[in-house]
């Protein structure tokens, strides 16, 4: 059986593509056949956070105007080799592509892969309908900001109009401006929103190293954003799977960061 | 206690954090009933030109504004009355 999963928000550089990414490959470790299809056509990032960037020969707007086969346009990942990467075009703009195209594609794509994530552009202009169109739920990333949260109850509003299940997941939280009382916690977070959460995730520096390295996070035994984006894919998998205190900077951290500035 | 106390001498203020929950609740109101401010206004000053063909009304202490009740947004008005008007005052 397969899951098709978009992942969406309302501002933009809130962390879709890093969710996207992270999700697939902790998908892949487990075992499962993933495929990842970049929407965001002009603007696309996926293969750079894969490290797959060099490998592109055709892309998403090649095969929806049927001049390859969706599995000529794939990209296999060289570690994982049950994940792949449907690029999009980094030329064309989001009118290339058109929702029934995209529809038909993910279900044509259904027989084989357990799981198809789709990374759409922020917001709800061209290209957002393409993106969600052939999800059968939806997960919206946003961060602990005024703004974000505000743009992120746009996009459900969408989305459930639209009759999607939505998941929530909050991106770059620091614990310390949390129990400072400096940035918004879970608790109004859930108030607002009032969404099923499926993860939070720590600000981390290590997710702008990996990013560097096109090699996601999720790997990384060490990293405060690994741990909890591991716990998106069992959560995903369906697991139920506790929500783990994020640790406030320590002592030592802290004087770091004092030195630092 | 100790807290409220703090408050009230003025020692301890709201958090951002507490603000900007407050902010996001107001805004996403208008936001999810699709009013904007500026219609608010303008219903306000329509409300106020057909009670004020009956009655005489405080302008500056009438408030309207849109509330969240449990699943439904409510236009909540409180108007405070002067006076009525008398009978013959009413046009139509
Ligand atoms: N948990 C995190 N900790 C630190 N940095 C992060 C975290 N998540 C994302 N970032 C950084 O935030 C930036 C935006 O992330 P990303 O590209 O995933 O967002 P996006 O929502 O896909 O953006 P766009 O709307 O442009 O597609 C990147 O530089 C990324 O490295
Ligand atoms: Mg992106």
């Amino acid at each position: 059986m397969s899951e098709v999963i978009v992942i969406t928000s309302g501002k933009g550089g809130v962390g879709k593509t890093t969710t996207t990414a992270n999700l697939g490959v902790g998908l892949a470790i487990r075992g499962k056949k993933v495929v990842l299809i970049d929407t965001d056509t002009g603007l696309r990032n996926l293969d750079l956070l894969l490290g797959l960037e060099r490998r592109i020969v055709y892309t998403l707007v090649d095969v929806v105007q049927k001049r390859v086969n969706y599995g000529q346009a794939l990209v296999r990942h060289k570690k994982y080799t049950n994940l792949f990467l449907l690029p999009t075009s980094q030329v064309a703009d989001k009118t290339a592509i058109e929702p029934e195209q995209m529809l038909e594609l993910v279900e044509a794509m259904k027989s084989e892969f357990d799981y198809i994530l789709i990374d759409c552009p922020a917001g709800i202009e061209q290209g957002y309908e393409t993106a969600v169109i052939g999800a059968d739920w939806a997960i919206v990333v946003t961060n602990p900001e005024i703004s974000a949260v505000r743009d992120a109850d746009k996009i459900i509003g969408r989305l459930q109009a639209a009759n999607k299940e939505i998941k929530l997941i909050v991106n770059r939280i620091r614990p310390q401006m949390v129990k400072d009382g400096t940035m918004l916690d879970m608790t109004a977070i859930d108030d607002i929103l009032s969404l099923e959460c499926i993860g939070q995730v720590p600000d981390d520096d290590k997710v702008v190293d990996s990013a560097n390295r096109g090699v996601p996070v999720v790997e990384s035994k060490d990293s405060a954003a690994g741990d909890a984006y591991r716990d998106i894919v069992g959560r995903v998998c369906g697991e139920d799977i506790p929500f783990k205190e994020l640790a406030p900077e320590s002592f030592w951290q802290r004087l770091k960061h004092v030195f630092k500035r | 206690m100790f807290d409220s106390l703090l408050k009230l001498f003025g020692g301890k203020s709201e958090s951002s954090s507490e603000k900007a929950h407050k902010r996001l609740k107001f805004v996403l109101i208008h936001d999810r009933a699709n009013v904007s401010p500026e219609v608010m206004e303008h219903i306000k000053n329509d409300i106020i030109k057909v009670i004020s063909n009956y009655m005489e009304i405080d302008k500056q202490a009438m408030e309207i504004s849109l509330e969240n009740d449990a699943d439904a947004v409510a236009l909540v008005a409180n108007i405070p009355v002067n006076r009525m008007r008398p009978v013959s005052g009413r046009k139509h």
